[in-house]
């Protein structure tokens, strides 16, 4: 997640520059880099990363909990394997990955700011106030709710691939791999709903 | 080993199975399935593979549904059970899988306290550690508390498997090819332990296995399944005691005579 946020801002900020710089206005990289990266990219960028790793993991265990019927061993032994497995992974996903994504966020900025500093000589104190100058409340928002139901996403499916998965072995590689296919695409989807809701209040 | 005498009230049954059936797709597995077992007796399935032996004691737990014929358990019918009342009632019974199933995360201390801490709410650590020890003294394997699953032997996690469900000190006990994929010193072990079982903790076993000397070390009666229905039952040597054609190959092939 460091390295991707880092590199993320970096060569963002890098390939913006030569459209910018057509008109002369390399002064406001800070601000595009702000609205990319807010609006899009940290949401977007963390659910991609997390589920890959995180709802493949998930989709894994449980598949393979299923496959050696220890979630069978959970249900006759009178504990309700839904609550206790998928409730707890679905919170987990749900709350943190906004948490990453403030986190990927902030690294991604300190390496449009590495970029920005080497090429225009611009001060952090400039780059952070040009930064926010562009950003409104329905923005940080916006975000916060995209990363949410990201979260959300990427635990229910990883879930639901591993919880309902068949065939052994080979189920649980598929469970891995349809816990990622389904969640990335389904992201993707949300992405755009929610692009089109906050478009509305803008 | 021959198996000592048990205390078996023929008066209470604690399962009674009438005309079950189940398929699956177009496969029939069981096929009108009647089955009382009585308070205190080890009852032996007997089957080849695929028979259905291990379906119907997943009908008798609630982990699969039956199509057709009803499944009573301690006096509850299961299919009119709600969520709740059959997750109270598989605490009063114990599943022992074929694999074992122990969490492969825990170590076998937690996967012996998983089911008391999640049945009991008010349990002190005193005592879930009472009842850890004490399950794991009865399976004489007190010294593997702090392993993980997989540093265990096949017999030992079939051992902790089997302690896991006497924590909750079931009333009924579902065996589920206790003894495969074992040697045959440890199939002995296992089968003494089923019987040291069914005597220390009272309980009524339905044995799912297709090893004879299993099945006449641990039953008190036999159940023949064949062809989705239960062709011979009585004592080991009512069963076998014949000439029938379907049942005398199973005998002749797997018994040591």
């Amino acid at each position: 997640m460091n390295l991707t946020g880092f590199i993320v801002g970096l060569i963002f900020t890098k390939q913006s520059r030569p459209s910018l710089s057509v008109f002369g206005a390399e002064s406001w990289l800070p601000g595009l880099v702000s609205i990319a990266i807010m609006r899009a990219l940290a949401p977007l960028v963390t659910a991609l990363i997390t589920s890959g790793k995180v709802g493949s993991g998930i989709g894994a265990e449980l598949g393979s909990m299923r496959v050696t019927e220890q979630i069978d061993a959970m249900e006759v032994s009178g504990t309700n394997p839904f609550k206790f497995l998928v409730c707890t992974r679905v919170l987990a996903t749900t709350i943190t990955i906004p948490i990453l994504a403030t986190f990927f966020g902030v690294v991604a900025v300190i390496g449009g700011f590495l970029n920005v500093y080497v090429n225009e000589g611009t001060s952090w104190r400039t780059f952070i106030q040009q930064f926010f100058e562009p950003l409104t409340f329905t923005d940080f928002s916006a975000s916060l709710i995209k990363s949410i139901v990201f979260g959300f996403t990427i635990g229910i499916v990883g879930c639901y691939q591993g919880y309902y998965s068949t065939k052994g072995t080979e189920g649980v590689g598929k469970a891995a791999n349809g816990a990622v296919v389904t969640a990335m695409f389904l992201v993707f989807i949300e992405e755009i709903v929610i692009v089109q809701i906050t478009s509305w209040f803008r | 080993m021959e198996k000592g005498k048990a205390t078996i009230d023929y008066k209470n049954a604690v399962i009674k199975i009438h005309g079950l059936e189940k398929a699956f797709d177009d496969y029939e597995v069981l096929r009108g399935i009647d089955l009382e077992l009585f308070q205190g007796e080890n009852l032996v399935v007997l089957g080849r593979s695929g028979t259905g032996k291990s379906v119907l004691i997943k009908i008798i737990s609630g982990l699969l549904t039956p199509d057709k014929g009803s499944v009573e358990v301690l006096g509850e019918d299961i299919s009119k059970l709600n969520d709740r009342q059959l997750q109270a009632l598989r605490i009063r019974i114990g599943f022992s899988f074929q694999n074992s199933a122990l969490y492969d995360s825990m170590t076998v201390r937690k996967n012996l306290e998983f089911p008391l801490v999640r049945n009991r709410k008010n349990i002190t650590r005193k005592e879930i550690d009472t009842n850890v020890e004490s399950v794991l003294e009865a399976v004489g394997l007190s010294q593997t508390i702090n392993q993980m699953p997989s540093e265990l032997s096949g017999g030992q996690r079939k051992r902790i498997g089997i302690a896991r469900t006497l924590i909750l000190n079931p009333e009924i006990m579902l065996y589920d090819e206790p003894t495969a994929g074992l040697d045959p010193i440890t199939c002995i072990e296992i089968n003494e332990l089923i019987n040291e079982v069914q005597q220390r903790y009272k309980t009524s076993s339905i044995i799912i296995t297709h090893d004879l000397t299993c099945a006449k070390s641990t039953g008190d009666r036999i159940a023949m399944l064949l062809d989705g229905q239960f062709q011979r039952q009585g004592s080991f040597e009512e069963v076998f005691h014949t000439n029938d054609a379907r049942v005398k190959p199973f005998f002749d092939y797997n018994f040591i005579q």
